[in-house]
């Protein structure tokens, strides 16, 4: 009974943590696909973008472990503006194929230009002593780093929550999602909106690769590698929401961790299976409205 | 007017003797190169790439006059038979090559077999080091390792060191299962007892190893052997270990040299000393033909942070193996002939120490070392401190050193 428990606290842990860094990354990309309604494969760019900026100040001229990922953050939102502007701008109510396209070519650049820039290996993370090593709690030891992600996690998405229902931006975004129209019949400046609304992902996507450094590695083909699970929790979630990408990343976290723990062999196999059943059951995602 | 009347013609007659002389002595032999360069596992073939290149640029002086070698070099972009097969093919059929080799993966190695069989084109695996492959055709020959060769002698080593509860932990790919059976076969021979296994799925679909070393430490083994692929896994697992303290709860960590690829030592940090692995190479090995080949290595690729590895190492000898028959050969060689010569091929000083081909199986029989990892001048040194002996294939002692 007790191997039960031991198992069952491990596969929460760590899936939390895993859930955590999917959830930072991803809810970005439900915002912009929600809200401009673009579907934009680059996403996981902007993740990497904050990782390698982060990985490569702390490890190459010792700065700190805040500022680092701060400037990763500020360096991707700052990137994104003019690539929403001159780039993906032109392409808003454009065929899917020609959104999927475009950020597809992005992402095959990104790859190109990490190698360049920083070679093939994968960034080393050596995160801050303060959160290094092992915590008690209770009767169990568990990973420091992992623990402050979970925290670390659980404040930001309450942040954002906030953020986003407290605050008359947020209520701005809310509604363009709603109804684009009629949002900018009321005097709501969409286009200036989706450019902060890509700023915002994009610096939460960064953010998320920064600090998630540990469990995704920074390498040149980071947002190749990792799509196709930004993409289900975004799917799973529901485009435009920012509730449900949450839920979804709890799910594919845990999940995908309690596989690996149990059933090694299937592991990736089902959550694949279990990405299909929920869209069978909901296929607007367990939140979505766009 | 007049002049060029007369030098034309002389002009066009000189030329035209030049041409017919020229073909009388050269020869180029053509060489056909699969390797690995894109994807996520483009690091490893770069490695590998690089080691072949180095002999290949350094030793141009070495070959007879007017024979030349040219690699023609193909991606097969990771693990992908299909595609390393059809590479293969096309290499025989359209640029008419006499030598495949390259082949960092198992599966594409083992995927040319027809090909090679069928156009008695002889295939040199310079890395891929599943056991059955190369009996797949007799046009194939390996000159890196084998998985059971390593991870054999180690099994036995751990149980004699007073290792009793070990869990197996590798990469789902063939290297991977023969690395598992291999050592636990030879750990349980000796007296240890194996109370799990687990199998990472390959190529990984996360490259968080955390769920699989927690279960792994919840289940309170005194040992794990880990075996993945060298590269940035390697990086990873050691990290994870190094979260889930694997030492503060008295778990050793054991494995074959893939564990500890010289380029990525630099990354691991601090977890890694201490650590214990079988292997055939190590870029710090004070072996003065290692020393030479590393000197070598520094003025090709100067200011590189990637040091070189036993793949590096392992594609230098094939490449010099494959000089030393163009040579003897003038380049004018029937694939029967090659492969007369490659499995009774040995180089007594090569930067791995002594190696040989044998010739009964085409595999590869070389000394295997127990290396420990230690801090030096504040770098992390791989330290061979035990010679287990030549060891074939198998992972039998056939003779020791």
């Amino acid at each position: 009974m007790s191997e039960i428990v031991a198992a069952s606290v491990s596969i929460l842990f760590h899936g939390l943590a895993f859930a955590m860094v999917l959830y930072l990354v991803s809810v970005g990309l439900s915002v912009t696909m929600g809200l401009m309604g673009f579907v934009n494969l680059a996403h996981g760019v902007f993740a990497a973008l904050g990782g390698y900026i982060a990985t490569s100040l702390m490890t190459q001229m010792g700065v700190g472990f805040a500022p680092a990922v701060a400037a990763g953050v500020v360096t991707a939102m700052v990137v994104s503006v003019p690539l929403e502007r001159l780039l993906y701008r032109r392409l808003y109510g454009a065929d899917e194929l020609a959104q999927v396209l475009l950020t597809v070519g992005l992402v095959f650049m990104s790859v190109a230009a990490g190698k360049f820039l920083w070679g093939p290996l994968a960034q080393p993370f050596h995160p801050p002593a303060a959160l290094s090593g092992q915590i008690e709690l209770g009767t169990r030891e568990f990973p420091t780093y992992r623990s402050f992600l979970i925290v670390a996690g659980a404040v930001l998405v309450t942040a954002l929550w906030l953020g986003l229902e407290r605050t008359r931006f947020g209520a701005q975004i809310r509604a363009a999602v709603d109804n684009r129209r009629m949002a900018q019949s009321v005097g709501i400046n969409t286009s200036g909106l989706f450019t902060a609304a890509f700023a915002l992902g994009s610096g939460l996507a960064a953010l998320g690769g920064a600090l998630g450094a540990e469990i995704l590695a920074i390498e040149p083909a980071y947002a190749l590698e990792h799509l196709i699970y930004f993409l289900i929790v975004v799917s799973v979630g529901g485009l435009g929401s920012i509730r449900g990408p949450f839920f979804a990343a709890l799910l594919l976290g845990v999940a995908d961790t309690g596989f690996k723990y149990l059933l090694p062999e299937f592991g990736a196999f089902f959550i694949y299976a279990l990405t299909l059943v929920v869209l069978l059951w909901r296929p607007r995602g367990l939140f979505g409205y766009a | 007017m007049r002049k060029m009347e007369i030098i034309a013609p002389a002009l066009a007659g000189a030329a035209l003797a030049g041409l017919a002389a020229a073909p009388a002595s050269a020869q180029t032999v053509k060489i056909g190169v699969i390797g690995t360069f894109s994807g996520p596992t483009e690091q490893q073939g770069e490695m590998l790439e690089r080691g072949l290149q180095l002999y290949y640029k350094t030793h141009q002086n070495d070959l007879p006059k007017g024979v030349k070698i040219q690699l023609i070099e193909r991606d097969d972009t990771g693990a992908n038979p299909e595609v390393a097969k059809r590479l293969a093919q096309e290499l025989v059929t359209r640029d008419h090559v006499q030598l495949l080799t390259g082949f960092v993966w198992s599966p594409n190695f083992m995927s040319v077999a027809p090909v090679a069989t069928q156009g008695k084109i002889p295939a040199i695996s310079l890395n891929a080091a599943a056991t059955k492959a190369v009996q797949m055709s007799p046009y194939m020959v390996r000159v890196s390792f084998t998985l059971p060769q390593q991870a054999y002698p180690l099994g036995t080593w751990a149980a004699k060191k007073g290792y009793k509860r070990a869990y197996t932990a590798v990469s789902d790919y063939a290297p991977g299962h023969e690395a598992e059976e291999a050592f636990s076969k030879a750990f349980k021979a000796a007296g240890g007892q194996v109370i799990g296994q687990l199998v990472f799925p390959a190529p990984p679909t996360t490259p968080d190893f955390a769920p699989f070393l927690q279960k792994i430490k919840d289940a309170k083994p005194d040992l794990v052997y880990i075996f993945v692929p060298a590269g940035g896994q390697a990086t990873a697992v050691m990290k994870t270990s190094v979260d889930l303290d694997y030492k503060g709860s008295n778990i050793a960590l054991i494995s074959t040299q893939d564990l500890v690829p010289d380029e990525e030592i630099a990354n691991m940090g601090d977890a890694i000393i201490g650590l214990i692995t079988a292997g055939t190479y190590t870029s710090d090995s004070p072996r003065p033909a290692n020393k030479a080949f590393v000197a070598a290595w520094d003025k090709e690729y100067p200011g590189s942070k990637l040091r070189p590895d036993f793949e590096s190492a392992d594609a230098y000898s094939g490449m010099k193996m494959i000089f030393e028959f163009v040579s003897k050969t003038h380049g004018k060689f029937t694939g029967d002939e090659a492969m007369d010569f490659f499995k009774h091929w040995k180089d007594p000083d090569s930067p791995r120490g002594p190696i040989m081909v044998d010739p009964n199986t085409r595999d590869i029989l070389q000394n295997v070392y127990m290396r420990r990892m230690e801090k030096q001048n504040g770098k992390a040194v791989d330290v061979e401190f035990e010679t287990i002996g030549m060891v074939n294939s198998l992972g039998q002692v056939v003779s020791s050193k």
